[in-house]
């Protein structure tokens, strides 16, 4: 295709339909039409002028309307389905197998296909991020097939626009006019803060431009909230850890290096619905205990950059800070939340090694039950050896205890207690509540003076770089709908001929009414001929065909 | 009187006000008969001063209880509502100052009196703030969303009074039935303030034992006959009714009771209105809005999601967001009201696309609000008391 030389003079790219300069109609359908299409200001733009190669068949595709809103409701309508059952990560269950089977347990037959068509999961499936990738392309390729040539017009225009552009304008005067017309209106445009530019017999008076820029700005913002979101993706950008820590622990924090956290006490708070809470009592007896606060005390530390791996006696402590729910502990880029607790966790058990028969006791042991010593010396050269610890026992398997997980929920411990009066060893296996002699009945016994409980707070480790990155999105967003939605563009062109003859025309993308409230206080100051709204007149026009029609 | 009580009876005069005010902008607006707005204007004026005055109550309301609790009160489902119902009127009184218009305050009152009313069927004794709840973000965000969702309901009004004048209801269409169905969901609505009014004045309770989804036992109270029962439920009151039919255990047979009972009282009135008036809902009102203009119905359409959508963007994603990456570690978990909030927000973007890209305008722009109403109402309404996530007040 060739560039289009207008007749006076400027070359348009090619696809034109108004002059970008004097604003001629330069393609039939242009000519024939009684009102200017000036939603582009009649600009060439790439997806209506080119429609040969694949290339452009794709670029057209994006670029519509059509298509974009279509992707907005299909991705709409997408999201909802995600919302019929609760997606996985809600479910009690965490492996493959056992979310599968709550699905079918639960929801039956629908929460069976549910599970099958991959709703459970739904908005990690290639689908709907693919639907989320046709959006952010059709956001660039529609914003760049309207912004690029929408700015080389604008930029291009000129004060004086030939006199078949004006009378195709929505806004239309011609009448004659006064000498001091033309001066009289610049003085008075300028008053409402028009930028008004003259060349020989005209004028031309602009404002508010920039907020054709609005909605470009805004899917800008978008863009790059989307591109944050998919930074995400690469190592280093985001780290999501969880840290179980018991009370009076001291452990590295997952994924950064260097880091130790100590957790001093844990703390769970219950409304009391008294003294100062009165007002809540009523609330309190209908539901019951309402949780007032959750929260870690914890000590952070930082070994030096210099220090010796596994030495931890170096440590220098950063922080202290109580950690609880919406006081997130920060540092270094990193946010340590309060996410989750366990309430009086086993932590060591006491027993004494006594004569079953005498009672005669030989003094106490305790054993920590997370790392349980394997060797106990009692008073009297009496000791107890540790053979096995089950700390969460479910049964046995062939004889052998089994532990079902790490955690001291169900201790049970293999022993041999040696005496002077027993040298050869007794073995006993003890529970709680409970105790096995596998050999045969034993003379001695340990038996459970007390134990020792403590809580577990579960953290949750982020570091999340691309957090500015998603914020400056939305700032940019939020500029550019404001942008474009409070501000409009408004635009006079006033021409006065030979014979004193005005003419007259208005152009705004939004909100006739102020641009007429502003012409209005023009025209009665400089004397301007009276103007119509030629789209008004046509509307009525058909208002009133229907009307004879029916 | 404590401040609870004070904030409690500023509701009610606040309400009284707003049906006051109703009947006033009806009046003026059948007033007009010759269509010259000069009793219009007159009766108008007074509606509007009614309203002005209810709107302070019912920020007096607000804040009073703001003061008796020690937290923004939009916390729960009933101060949530109840917040809706206010900024509906408050957005009301906005555009009136805008655009004079009796009208939309003969639809947007009833309404806002309809969903105060609803609020006021959930619990609404002062509640403590859970954990996750205690935040200045709780104010920031919750109050953000409810003001942009008010404001984005006045669309919706005013397409309502669109459609009730270009629809045309003498000729079986689409239209008309969708409209009729408008109606009638807003008359359930009052079906459920009427039966659940009923049965807590008579101080209905049925206790029943049920297993739960989990297979675990579990105790269910029921303030509404039962018409369903729970799964494998075992009456623990004497005198309770036989439950009809029983449900599977994924299924709240209490809560489905509840919308059956509002289903039928709701479908009553809806027919006794229709048998006593002989004409259709929708043509009962349609003699009201037939000076309307048009073109100013379509303008405080596309205002109000003009002012409510940047709004709605700022509140119910960019401060949810900071919000949730404070108290859950995470800016988005796709929890259903979250996912339910994208929603609404991507539907007005399409609103604004179509209208914009397409020329969408007058009546698809129209019926466009009235859908985008509807899905605030869901996410409102159902996502809360259906669908269990994070957001789960009642
Ligand atoms: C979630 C996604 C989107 C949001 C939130 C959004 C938002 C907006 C907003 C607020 C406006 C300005 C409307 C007004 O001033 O009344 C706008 C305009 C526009 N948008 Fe989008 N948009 C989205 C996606 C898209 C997509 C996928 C396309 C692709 C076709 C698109 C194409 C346009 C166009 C062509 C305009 C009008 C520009 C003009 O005529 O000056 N948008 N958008």
């Amino acid at each position: 295709m060739e560039k289009v030389q207008c007749q006076c003079g400027h070359v348009n790219p090619p696809g034109t339909d108004l002059c970008e300069s004097c604003g001629r109609s330069l393609t039939e359908k242009e000519q024939n039409n009684t009102l200017a299409d000036m939603r582009y200001e009649g600009t060439a733009r790439r997806s209506q002028t080119y429609n040969k190669s694949i290339v452009d068949k794709i670029w057209n595709f994006f670029s519509s309307v059509k298509i974009g809103v279509s992707i907005i409701v299909v991705l709409l309508v997408a999201a909802s389905i995600g919302t019929i059952l609760p997606q996985q990560a809600y479910v009690p269950a965490n492996t493959e197998a056992t979310i599968k089977a709550y699905y079918a347990d639960v929801y039956g037959v629908p929460g069976q296909i549910y599970h099958a068509l991959g709703f459970h999961d739904l908005y990690s499936s290639f689908w709907f991020i693919a639907l989320v990738g046709m959006l952010a392309i059709s956001l660039i390729v529609a914003s760049l097939d309207r912004f690029v040539p929408l700015y080389r017009s604008l930029k291009n225009q000129r004060v004086l626009r030939h006199v078949s552009f004006m009378n195709k304008q929505r806004i239309y005067g011609k009448g004659p006019g006064n000498e001091d017309t033309m001066k009289k209106a610049e003085a008075k445009l300028k008053e409402l803060k028009y930028n008004v530019s003259t060349d020989k017999n005209g004028l031309l008076a602009e404002k508010g431009r920039f907020s054709r820029w609005g909605p470009y700005v805004n899917h800008i913002g978008l863009i790059i909230f989307l591109f944050g979101v998919m930074l995400r993706m690469i190592p280093g950008f985001y780290v999501d850890e969880t840290l179980w820590i018991r009370e009076g622990e001291t452990r590295a924090i997952p994924d950064a290096p260097g880091y130790f956290i100590e957790s001093q006490n844990f703390e769970l708070e219950t409304y009391t619905g008294e003294d100062e809470e009165a007002v809540f009592g009523e609330a309190i007896e209908r539901v019951g205990n309402v949780a007032k606060n959750y929260q870690t005390d914890v000590v952070l530390y930082q070994k030096p950059e210099d220090s010796l791996p596994g030495a931890t006696d170096d440590m220098e402590v950063v922080d202290e800070y109580p950690i609880r729910v919406n006081q997130p502990l920060k540092f270094d880029g990193y946010a340590v939340y309060q996410m989750d607790f366990r309430l009086d966790e086993l932590k060591s058990m006491t027993f004494a090694l006594t004569d079953k028969e005498t009672e005669e006791s030989f003094g106490e042991l305790t054993i920590d039950l997370i790392n349980p010593d394997e060797f106990y010396e009692l008073e009297n050269g009496a000791t107890v050896e540790l053979l096995g610890y089950y700390p969460d026992f479910d049964g046995f398997d062939n004889g052998e205890p089994q532990t079902a997980t790490p955690l001291p929920n169900n201790p049970g411990f293999l022993v041999e207690m040696t005496t002077p009066e027993t040298p050869e060893g007794e073995t006993s296996f003890i529970l709680i509540q409970e105790t096995i002699e596998p050999f045969g009945e034993n003379q001695y016994k340990l038996s459970f003076q007390n134990v020792e409980t403590r809580d577990v707070s579960g953290l949750t480790i982020r570091k999340d770089k691309t957090l500015p990155i998603l914020g400056l999105g939305g700032l940019i967003f939020m500029i550019g709908v404001a942008q474009g939605m409070y501000f409009n563009h408004r635009r006079f062109w006033i021409q006065q001929q030979e014979d004193g003859t005005v003419i007259l025309a208005g152009h705004t993308n939004k909100n006739w009414f102020g641009l007429k409230k502003d012409l209005d206080q023009v025209s009665e100051f400089a004397s301007l001929p009276a103007y119509q709204d030629q789209q008004e007149e046509t509307r009525e026009q058909d208002d009133k065909k229907g009307a004879e029609l029916t | 009187m404590s401040l609870a009580d004070l904030s409690a009876n500023l509701l009610y005069v606040a309400f009284i006000a707003y049906l006051i005010a109703t009947f006033v902008f009806g009046g003026a607006v059948k007033g007009n008969k010759n269509g010259s707005f000069k009793s219009e204007k007159r009766w108008g004026k007074v509606a509007i001063t009614l309203t002005v005055i209810g709107f302070i109550a019912n920020l007096g309301y607000f804040f009073t209880r703001w003061g008796a609790t020690g937290h923004a009160p939009l916390s729960n489902m009933f101060e949530f509502t109840t917040a809706f119902g206010m900024t509906l009127v408050g957005g009301f009184i906005l555009l009136y100052l805008l655009y004079k218009t009796p009208v939309l305050g003969m639809v947007v009152l009833p309404v806002a009196l309809l969903i105060i009313a609803f609020a006021s069927m959930f619990p609404s004794e002062v509640s403590p703030l859970i954990p996750a709840l205690q935040s200045n973000w709780l104010a920031i965000h919750v109050s953000t969303v409810v003001v942009a969702e008010g404001v984005l309901a006045i669309s919706a009004a005013a397409g309502l009074v669109y459609l009730l004048k270009v629809v045309d209801l003498s000729k079986n269409s689409k239209q008309r039935f969708w409209l009729e169905a408008i109606m009638y969901s807003l008359i359930l609505v009052l079906g459920f303030v009427i039966s659940s009014t009923y049965f807590s004045l008579t101080n209905y309770e049925a206790n029943f034992e049920y297993v739960d989804k989990e297979g675990q036992p579990a105790e269910i109270t029921y303030n509404m006959p039962p018409i369903f029962g729970m799964n494998e439920y075992v009456a623990l009151t004497d005198d309770a009714m036989t439950p009809l039919a029983e449900t599977p255990a994924v299924i709240n047979a209490g809560k489905l009771t509840t919308v059956t009972w509002s289903f039928i009282v709701g479908t009553i009135l809806y027919w006794l209105i229709r048998l006593i008036a002989r004409k259709r809902v929708t043509a009962i009102f349609q003699p009201f809005v037939k000076n309307v203009n048009l073109n100013l119905m379509d303008e405080i359409n596309y205002r109000s999601i003009i002012i409510g959508f940047p709004l709605f963007s700022l509140g119910a994603l960019i401060f949810a967001m900071i919000w949730a990456q404070i108290a859950w570690s995470r800016f988005w978990g796709w929890d259903p009201k979250e996912v339910w909030a994208l929603i609404t927000w991507l539907f007005y973007a399409a609103y604004l696309h179509l209208r914009l890209g397409k020329g969408w305008q007058g009546e698809k722009s129209a019926w466009l609000a009235v859908v985008g109403f509807a899905i605030i109402m869901f996410n409102l309404v159902a996502v809360n008391l259906i669908i269990a996530g994070l957001h789960s007040y009642a």
